[in-house]
């Protein structure tokens, strides 16, 4: 606690600040502040998670949005302030953690306090009836039967046991500060990244094959992983009661270096590949529409696989295909549906996930994709401000459909894609470890009872004890101690 | 037995346990108002009459071990039915919650004096069996595949028992809070007064918090390492995650006020009651309402 009379100036200023801000009182206000500062985060969209919905936040209330995007409350969890609050936590740990840790390492092997003048103040205090000039000898072998340390006083013993208490609660403390490292390494050390793959296609770890890649800090892109994966199956299982998925099953065939010897390797959902301290996790599914788009004299524009993307649980996908390379340029807004049912509310829907019965939907616009502004566009997304819409049209495979006597499109099948999310985190060992010697610790620190017995000879035997942490189990060990006392 | 006859069977078993526990709360009812009017005399003679209550009350504590069972068996053939562990959807935690709830209470009762508190645990059993059995209930369906792993079992044991746990504490706070409001303008009620002193309730508070609160750190680890291995990521502050972590960090304060002077009894207690609030608004909330990862098919 504080010193009243402190000077609050120069050194003696920073001196009261640090025992402010390592006192325990502080470090409970934070431990709080940082429960409470978490909670807006859940509550409000996060950039972080759920960029669309912020965005959304941002189109239904502005001028909100913009002050509480002063205040970081969508990126709550980077935000100054919930820094703030752990980093002070985390120097307030350290400072509380480390001067006791030193003080615990020097108490090894230190002896337990003299023996009090009025044992009868104490708990348990009682009166033994029994031979004094044995009593002590027969204590001392109780007690260090139980393990207990001891010290020799004039006509008393003074013993403590539980010092591991404090040694759990240390380990406790600085395993938060090892998960902490663990997190911090991690966001500067590592990457993240994440690419949608049609099956069939090769995904090698290089920078451009990343739909969005994030690096740490100090991440250099010479060490990602040079593997490269080749997407040869993908068989998604729903249950055909509820439409909702059973199983998922990528099967790739994997190579530690591009172009090397591969290996046919299974991902599921929660069994991700691992290359090293590299991991290739299965996140999200969808389905590619295969088309082809011809001019009007027949000649081939395009050919592929194109991307949908999931709108609804029985996947009806949306998605945009765009044809820069025809005069006026060719954009079609799309929906797949994966088995088409139909209904007059709904009109065209899917009623499962799986491809039983594939439709392509095509909206067939013409006019200025807006491609060549510079500005990057979302391939998701037809802009078609300067585009008029020439046709509308549903395909089965194999169908084709000419448009406006400009071209024709055929929707030649489809293909399944996934998204595979790409992962290197050096420091989650560290946060591993942490965790678990955070719990062991904290195991020894709340079942460990600290307590003292002292035994003195006077005009009589006194036996009486002291326990540290109200929990009980003091009493029973004073009786089984007096009762060897006296039986001896 | 096939599939659906065992769901069937389960949610008999179900039903059948809802109705022993109804009975249960009756029994303690009783108990509580036959004890209010043997203490009118006791006050007297400050002998309390607990020969009329004794029976009453030991037939309670019969019927709530009953119900447990019957709700272990529905809870057990539940998971039989869908050839898997039963925590997959909201009224599958919710009924495992129930038995958690009711299987701390049974073993606290082995080794503490709390049969007082069996009132309030079979109203709240009776609450989540009820809101589970009329407005949760989901057919019994297989895992959708991120719930594939071994890690259910041991992240969402770890989670029910220290929820379980975590409302039993809550229970004893409130009942502090209740006593002491009670003390301080005069003195307890007649029903009141065979409850065990505030000392005793604050100390119970806090064994059970400091007894359960390593399990739920684990669980929170266990849950970190799973979603590791299922979403490529340990922590993401997905609001189920968020609010695990807002309900650790209560508890830990709690913790760590009891061993700080001057934050014993009704501090402690107000957060003891805060902590466990969170919990509950973790599950409420973020099944029902929220969005992100932990939300899956239809609750």
């Amino acid at each position: 606690m504080s010193d009243n009379t402190l000077e609050l100036t120069g050194v003696g200023f920073f001196r009261y600040l640090w025992r402010q801000l390592t006192s325990m009182r502080t470090a409970l206000i934070l431990l709080l502040l940082l429960g409470i500062g978490a909670i807006p985060g859940s509550i409000f969209p996060q950039r972080t998670q759920n960029p669309m919905k912020v965005r959304e936040y941002f189109n239904n209330n502005p001028d909100v949005a913009e002050w509480m995007d002063r205040l970081k409350l969508f990126d709550v969890y980077g935000s100054p302030w919930f820094s703030a609050i752990y980093l002070l936590l985390f120097i307030s740990l350290i400072g509380c953690v480390l001067p006791r840790s030193w003080e615990h390492f020097k108490a090894i092997g230190a002896k337990p306090p003299l023996t009090p003048k009025n044992l009868n103040r104490l708990e348990f205090h009682r009166v033994v009836e029994c031979d004094s000039t044995t009593a002590l000898a027969n204590a001392e072998h109780w007690l260090k039967k139980n393990r207990f340390r001891i010290r020799h006083n004039p006509n008393s013993i003074s013993a403590e046991k539980g010092y591991a208490r404090e040694t759990g609660n240390l380990l406790f403390h600085l395993s938060l500060i090892v998960v902490l490292v663990g997190i911090g390494s991690s966001s500067v050390l590592g990457m993240r990244g994440e690419a949608i793959v049609n099956i069939g296609e090769r995904f090698i770890n290089a920078p451009t094959s990343y739909d969005n890649l994030a690096l740490g800090r100090f991440f250099k892109v010479e060490n990602l992983n040079p593997f490269s994966l080749t997407l040869t199956n993908f068989k998604a299982e729903y249950d055909l009661g509820t439409n909702a998925p059973i199983d998922y099953t990528l099967t790739a065939s994997a190579s530690d270096v591009v172009d090397g010897a591969s290996k046919i390797k299974i991902i599921k959902v929660n069994s991700p590949l691992t290359f090293g301290s590299t991991r290739v996790f299965l996140q999200a599914n969808g389905y590619s529409p295969l088309v082809t788009v011809r001019d009007k004299s027949g000649d081939l524009i395009f050919q592929g696989a194109v991307p949908f993307l999931p709108q609804d649980a029985n996947l009806t996908s949306a998605g945009t295909i765009k044809i820069p390379d025809m005069d006026p340029q060719i954009g079609f807004v799309g929906s797949f549906i994966p088995t088409a049912d139909r209904s007059a509310s709904r009109g065209a829907f899917s009623s499962f996930p799986e491809a039983l019965d594939p439709r392509l939907l095509l909206s067939v616009f013409q006019g200025d994709l807006g491609m060549d502004s510079g500005i990057p566009q979302s391939v998701y997304r037809l802009d078609t401000s300067k585009m008029e819409r020439i046709g509308l049209k549903e395909l089965a495979i194999g169908e084709s459909y000419s448009f406006n006597s400009v071209g024709t499109i055929t929707f030649d099948g489809y293909t399944p894609w996934v998204n595979l999310q790409i992962v290197r985190d050096p420091g989650k060992q560290y946060a591993l470890v942490g965790s678990i010697l955070a719990i062991l610790g904290l195991l020894i620190s709340l079942f460990t009872r600290r307590r003292r017995i002292w035994i003195k000879i006077g005009e009589v035997v006194e036996v009486a004890g002291l326990s540290k942490n109200n929990i009980e189990g003091l009493e029973k060990e004073i009786i089984d101690l007096t009762t060897w006392i006296k039986e001896r | 037995m096939g599939s659906t006859s065992l769901a069937y069977l389960s949610n008999n078993l179900i039903y059948s346990s809802l109705f022993v526990f109804t009975i249960t709360f009756f029994m303690h009812a009783i108990e509580t108002a036959w004890s209010i009017r043997g203490d009118e005399s006791a006050t007297r003679t400050n002998v309390f009459d607990r020969s009329k209550t004794e029976k009453v009350a030991r037939i309670a504590t019969a019927l709530m071990i009953l119900g447990f069972l019957l709700l272990l068996a529905g809870v057990i053939v539940r998971g039989l039915s869908a050839h898997r562990v039963p925590w997959g959807n909201m009224y599958e935690f919710s009924i495992t919650g129930a038995l958690a709830f009711t299987g701390a209470y049974l073993a606290a009762l082995k080794k503490f004096e709390v049969r007082w508190l069996g009132l309030p645990i079979s109203i709240a059993v009776l609450l989540v069996l009820g809101t589970a059995i009329t407005l949760l209930y989901r057919p019994s369906a297989p895992l959708v595949p991120a719930l594939k792993s071994t890690w259910l079992v041991v992240h969402v044991s770890a989670a029910i028992i220290s929820g379980g746990v975590f409302l039993l504490a809550n229970t004893i706070a409130a009942t502090y809070l209740i006593l002491d409001r009670m003390e301080s303008r005069g003195g307890r009620n007649a029903w009141a007064k065979r409850l065990p002193s505030l000392e005793v309730l604050d100390q119970l508070t806090y064994r059970l918090v400091a007894f359960v609160f390593p399990l739920w750190t684990f669980a929170v680890i266990a849950g970190a390492i799973w979603a590791e291995s299922a979403w490529g990521r340990y922590w993401g502050w997905d609001p189920k995650e968020t609010w695990a972590f807002i309900t650790w960090v209560a508890y830990a304060a709690y913790l760590h006020a009891r061993v700080t002077a001057g934050w014993k009894g009704k501090k402690a207690a107000w957060l003891c009651l805060f902590a466990g609030s969170t919990f509950l608004f973790n599950y409420v909330y973020v099944n029902v309402w929220g969005t992100g990862r932990h939300t899956y098919s239809g609750l």
